[in-house]
């Protein structure tokens, strides 16, 4: 052991004594070998045996005691201290034997002892003791363990019923209970003599050996198992095949179109892959791009010279979409022709600035809002009206002009966009990077230059258009140049890093956080009053809503007055393009023209128990300016958070004394704080929402206060009613099952090991697992062939898409 | 002309016997049932403030001590029968369901300090500062026979607890050391000590039931394999624990009502820090114990309160006080989950409720149901403000109330003087200790 080695150094005890001396023993025999010592020694031994000698005279003189240690000291005086601490070994005393031949044997036999090594010390009590202790409360932890399983799982538990360990009851066969029963009736001992006969069982398990044996062959366990696996092999295959039907049944171009870019993006990853792992084969696969290149060069496919083309050509003049067409077909010309040029990263970061710069600006259901169905009120329909007549006032009617054209822009945009992403819905990626753009377009709620707008969502298109293309050629470049590659991706190895750093700086603020946080919400507020009644309940209530108040626990958003007005310079060009919301809502609405009833067609009694319903309707809000209403409550309300100018002007210098006395024009004029600008409101855009961003009092008693993290989950649970009111009987004792469930008058007892062991055997059950796949693989196949051929839908996408070209043509 | 005549099928409505449960058509057309958030919201508040209406945990008290309570200890056999131990030596034993004493022991001269039926329920065991150990009949004695223990050891130095093994026939005492005693013996198989200072309580492990636990008064508490010749384990807390309970469903958890006004929840395996602290008491911590659930735990202190804490909140759920309530010295939770039984230094035993808005007695499947989902829409509307703050409100006396807050004005100015302490010295230096790592000064091996 370590330490006691440490306590040997610091203070020799005897047995490290000992060690030296031993040392010095082994030593002699070297020292002895120069023929001086050699000489003392005999000298010394001579004088010895002189003096055992004289001592056998009889003569009894007194020893002088010496003082050994003191002859070491003055052996400068020429007295010889030499063998004083000396001890004689064996190989002194084996020496004079040497010259004998007869002791040979024993000689070479001596030889062979060596001086052992001492044994170590025993070890310090406290020592032993702590080491004993560790390895008990290692070997206990352990034992402990086992639980694990069992705790966590009953902290899971959805219900505990206790006590844990009652079994329930079963009625017991009746040989268990009768020892002693015997045949006597002779039907019985006929009955029996039959069952020997037969070789049938008599006594329960009530099992024939073959039943046994087939028992044992194979288990019901592993039967199911097997006949479960064979289910799902035949399940899986069904449904591929139907997949594959369906799939190979669909007409629609972009489908195909879409499926295609999908395996060109799955080539590309592929190509990726190949280029980490096989160059070679990477390159044989670049040849064959640029083999396409040629073919492409060579051939005319997409050139002006097809038949389809030539017609397209003549149609160009007149028919909007057929230019379209033969456009694309030259762009796609161009893209497979062209040799691939150098895109840097940069470059690309700023197209995509640029295109985030391009979003939509106003969210899809405004523009929802103002198609309207003619003649209802719009509060019933959920539909905003865009007909200027009902808006009100003339100064509203000119707003809307005003909107009109401002509106024009974006409403173009968009519905291209839209168009666009209609190509590639399916293609996740970009689905998820449209929706980002439409956040942030939220957020930002601006309108991009209107000028531009136009030119640069053309190259928006081509250029998502041809995204796939410019990776191809970012690979390309990095294929050649594997310097730069390395380099870049050492770059990117360190950002890596540096991000891992970051998370991991993150991770531990989080833990520190959560460690924080672990300092709860008290389940009990403690206070000196009482409430013994349903009233004082009622009290406690309204009072604690207004100490909430009070006390703001989380300030909900800054007031307007708070945020800052600093702007950049840009955000205030934007700014400026600003689409004020009364304008558009007031704005009269380019018609988009989109089935405005459902493609189900209703039956005629529907249709007029809505028109009655309608009618009804018109009658009772037939006074009512609904819109105009709300337009109003809407300025009134942007009225309100606007921050007002304070007037600190006071009578003094300059004015008369007395009271009642106005202060004067200038003196206000100069003592005014203008106060800043309202900030951008949310509801700028929303033409039909209002969206107030103080907190309203009377609501904030009724809301619930959850933790972001559980938010979600809280939100589904409330959405879903419990009661009896809302469910059938069972799923409401299923709703409500209580979580711990006690029996009143049975004592439960503590854990006991066997509810330990029935929890391992219950452990793992794979055929649950498998016949749970099953399930969901049942599920999916039916979803699957429950979806009709997607033909229609397409039909109806390509209907909407002409109509909105149609609509843009209008426009321009 | 036809004529149509209402009719109606009677196998819808009529019943076979006399037996069967009328028919209750109903529809669950959501459109038929609308509002149901705001409809449940309702009735979550109305059961909300039922609930605390209701609320009257307060059970009975078992009058007849004629000094301090000292111990209480549950009989593992029979739901009815409690035994205390009063600070004259004498032991009590109680029928619940008839609120009486059915017998009385004069067991010591001095304290009765520590008290454990045996998992038989045949006999329990006492030990007492008169430096003995005395084993006795749960039964009484027979018509003439004398009122004596069974077994008497003569110790050599004061107990202060004692423990009994929950298969075997072994028991632990305390008091200068830990003592495992065969019960046929009159000395102790095994002793176990560690350090020289005195051993408050000692409490076996009802899982693993071969482990056992002690605190000492040097703040320590140990923990001890009765097949080991060594104890196992020993940390050292910033103040000294009173007692430990294990949680009877997790073999490894225990909890430890500390002089620190806290309580802490341990891991076997993991000493070097609790796994939770619990707070709330407002003075030392007298005494634990466990629900047989496992869920919760009840805790008894020198502030004249009981606490119910969930086992894995740090809070606690609810606090029980009276007006008489002194420094309440023992408390246990009944075996059947329903009640919970405290002892205090003014003489008497006190029976409340675990839930206190529960219903005593029988349920019908109805009252049943209706308490079930009143729970479950408690739960579900709990975070909602109006909800939150009905169901959380408790009433304190003043004294305590006055209390709490001094503690709290304390905790928070030496939270601020330590904020800046750091705020005021070079960077880096004052750290920022958890308070679940401050719980713990060392671990010794």
């Amino acid at each position: 052991m370590k330490p006691a080695k440490k306590r040997g150094h610091s203070t020799p005890g005897p047995r490290a004594m000992k060690k030296m001396t031993e040392e010095v023993v082994l030593m002699e025999p070297e020292l002895s070998a120069s023929e001086d010592e050699d000489d003392g020694d005999a000298e010394r031994k001579h004088q010895r045996l002189l003096d055992a000698i004289s001592a056998l005279g009889g003569s009894k003189r007194k020893k002088k005691s010496e003082r050994t240690e003191a002859s070491l000291q003055v052996s400068e005086f020429g007295i010889s201290a030499e063998g004083v601490r000396e001890k004689v070994c064996l190989s002194d005393l084996i020496k004079p034997i040497k010259k004998e031949k007869a002791l040979k044997k024993m000689k070479s036999q001596l030889g062979i002892i060596k001086p052992k090594k001492s044994l170590e010390l025993p070890m310090n009590k406290a020592e032993e003791q702590k080491i004993l202790r560790q390895a008990a409360y290692q070997k206990s932890s352990q034992e402990v363990s086992r639980w694990k399983k069992v705790v966590t799982e009953n902290r899971k538990a959805e219900q505990l019923v206790f006590p844990l360990n009652e079994q329930p009851l079963r009625p017991a066969p009746i040989e268990e209970n009768l020892t002693a029963w015997k045949a006597r009736t002779p039907l019985e001992m006929e009955i029996f003599s039959m069952l020997h006969k037969h070789k049938q069982p008599i006594v329960a398990p009530v099992l024939t050996p073959m039943e046994k044996a087939s028992i044992k062959a194979m288990s019901l366990e592993e039967a199911k198992r097997r006949r479960i696996e064979l289910q799902r092999a035949r399940i899986l295959q069904s449904y591929y095949q139907v997949k594959a039907r369906r799939e190979r049944k669909i007409k629609s171009k972009s489908y195909r179109k879409v499926k295609k870019k999908g395996r060109m993006k799955q080539s590309l990853k592929i190509f990726e892959e190949l280029r980490k792992t096989n160059p070679e084969a990477a390159l044989e696969e670049l040849e064959k791009l640029e083999k396409d290149r040629i073919q492409e060069r060579m051939s005319l496919k997409h050139q002006k010279t097809g038949k389809w083309a030539k017609s397209r050509a003549i149609m160009a003049k007149y028919d909007d979409e057929a230019r379209k067409a033969m456009q694309e077909q030259l762009q796609k010309h161009k893209e497979l022709t062209t040799k691939i040029a150098v895109v840097t990263e940069e470059k690309e970061e700023e197209e995509r600035e640029e295109e985030e710069e391009q979003q939509e600006i106003i969210p899809d259901f405004v523009n929802d809002a103002q198609m309207s169905l003619e003649g209802a009120n719009p509060w019933m329909t959920g539909k905003l009206r865009s007909d200027a007549k009902d808006a009100g006032t003339a100064e509203e009617a000119q707003g809307q002009v005003e909107a009109a054209a401002k509106s024009n822009e974006p409403e173009k945009e968009e519905s291209e966009e839209e168009a666009e992403s209609e190509e590639e819905t399916s293609l996740r990626e970009f689905q998820d990077r449209r929706r980002l753009r439409k956040q942030l377009g939220v957020e930002e709620s601006l309108t991009p230059d209107s000028g531009s707008a136009a030119g640069v969502a053309a190259q928006d298109h081509a250029r998502e258009v041809s995204q796939f293309n410019r990776m191809f050629q970012k690979m390309l470049e990095e294929n050649k140049k594997e310097q730069k590659l390395q380099k870049k991706l050492n770059a990117t190895a360190a950002v890596e890093e540096k991000e891992k750093k970051k998370a991991e700086v993150e991770e531990q603020k989080r833990s520190q956080e959560e460690e924080e946080d672990e300092e709860e919400d008290p389940l009990i507020i403690e206070g000196m009053d009482r409430t013994r009644t349903m009233e004082d309940l009622e009290t406690l209530r309204t009072r604690e809503t207004l100490e909430e108040l009070m006390t703001p626990q989380k300030p909900p958003d800054k007031t307007p007055q708070q945020k800052p007005p600093d702007k950049t310079p840009q955000q205030k060009k934007k700014k400026a393009q600003i689409i004020s919301a009364k304008d558009v809502l007031a704005a009269k609405a380019p018609r988009v023209h989109a089935p405005l009833l459902p493609t189900m067609m209703d039956t005629e009694e529907e249709e007029a128990d809505e028109k009655k319903q309608k009618m009804i309707i018109k009658e009772a809000f037939a006074g009512d300016d609904v819109i105009g209403d709300f337009l109003k409550e809407k300025r009134k309300a942007i009225e309100d958070a606007k921050p007002k100018d304070i007037c600190l002007a006071l009578p003094g210098w300059g004015s008369w004394g007395g009271t009642n006395l106005p202060i004067s024009a200038k003196k206000k004029r100069r003592f005014t704080l203008k106060a800043p600008p309202p900030p951008p409101r949310k509801d700028d855009k929303l033409p039909n929402v209002i969206i107030s961003e103080n907190r309203n009092k009377a609501f904030a008693a009724h809301q619930p206060y959850v933790p972001v993290k559980f938010q979600k989950r809280c939100e589904n649970f409330l959405r879903t009613p419990i009661g009896s009111t809302w469910n059938p009987e069972r799923a409401v004792q299923q709703l409500t099952a209580p979580k711990v469930v006690t029996k009143t008058g049975h004592i439960i007892e503590p854990i006991t090991d066997d509810f330990l062991q029935k929890s391992e055997v219950q452990g793992a059950d794979p055929t649950k697992v498998l016949e749970k796949e099953l399930q969901q693989l049942e599920e999916k196949i039916k979803r699957e062939t429950q979806t009709k051929d997607p033909r229609p839908q397409e039909k109806n996408k390509g209907h909407k898409k002409s109509t909105k070209s149609k609509h843009n043509n209008k426009k321009k | 002309m036809k004529v149509k005549v209402l009719c109606r099928n009677p196998d819808n409505y009529v019943r076979e016997t006399k037996k069967d449960l009328p028919k209750v058509p109903r529809n669950y057309d959501p459109s038929l049932h609308p509002f149901e958030i705001p409809r449940e919201y309702t009735r979550a508040l109305n059961a909300t403030k039922l609930d605390r209406v209701f609320a009257k945990p307060f059970v009975a008290a078992l009058e007849g001590h004629r000094d301090g309570i000292n111990c209480i200890s549950k009989h593992p056999k029979s739901l009815s029968t409690v035994l205390s131990g009063a600070c004259d030596g004498e032991v009590k034993i109680w029928n619940l369901s008839t609120r009486k004493c059915t017998r009385t022991v004069q067991a010591h001269e001095g304290f009765v300090r520590g008290m454990c039926v045996r998992f038989c329920g045949n006999s329990f065991f006492t030990v007492s500062d008169d430096k003995t150990v005395k084993q006795w009949k749960m039964e009484g004695p027979a018509y003439g026979e004398q009122e004596e223990p069974l077994h008497t050891v003569l110790g050599k130095s004061v107990y202060t607890g004692v423990d009994h093994h929950w298969t075997d026939a072994l028991f632990a005492t305390c008091g200068q050391q830990v003592d495992i005693w065969d019960e046929q013996r009159n000395s102790p198989m095994q002793s176990y000590s560690w350090g020289v200072d005195s051993v408050s309580s000692v409490r076996f492990n009802p899982v693993e039931v071969n482990i056992l636990a002690s605190c000492a008064s040097d703040r320590s508490i140990v923990l001890y394999d009765v097949r080991m010749p060594t104890p196992l384990k020993k940390f050292i807390l910033s103040m000294r624990t009173n007692v430990i309970c294990w949680n009877p469903m997790e073999a490894f958890i225990f909890t430890a009502a500390n002089e620190n006004y806290e309580l802490f929840t341990y891991d076997m395996r993991r000493l070097d820090e609790p796994l939770r602290l619990h707070t709330g008491h407002l003075s030392a911590v007298l005494d634990v114990d466990y629900s047989p659930t496992g869920k919760e735990f009840v805790s008894a202190s020198f502030d004249k309160t009981i606490r119910i804490f969930p086992y894995d909140s740090g809070q606690s759920r609810e606090v029980y006080h009276t007006k008489r309530m002194q420094h309440v010295t023992c408390v246990r939770w009944s075996s059947d989950n329903r009640y919970i039984l405290s002892g205090s230094d003014e003489m008497n035993i006190r029976v409340w409720k675990a839930n206190a808005s529960e219903k005593l007695g029988l349920l019908s499947p109805r009252e049943r149901n209706a308490k079930d989902y009143n729970k479950k829409l408690m739960e579900k509307f709990q975070h909602h403000a109006q909800v939150k703050r009905i169901a959380r409100n408790r009433h304190l006396p003043r004294s305590t109330y006055m209390q709490m807050k001094e503690h709290r004005t304390m905790l928070a100015a030496r939270l601020k003087k330590e904020e800046n302490r750091r705020k005021h010295s070079k960077p880096g230096t004052v750290p920022k200790i958890s308070k679940k790592k401050a719980a713990v000064v060392a671990v010794v091996e």
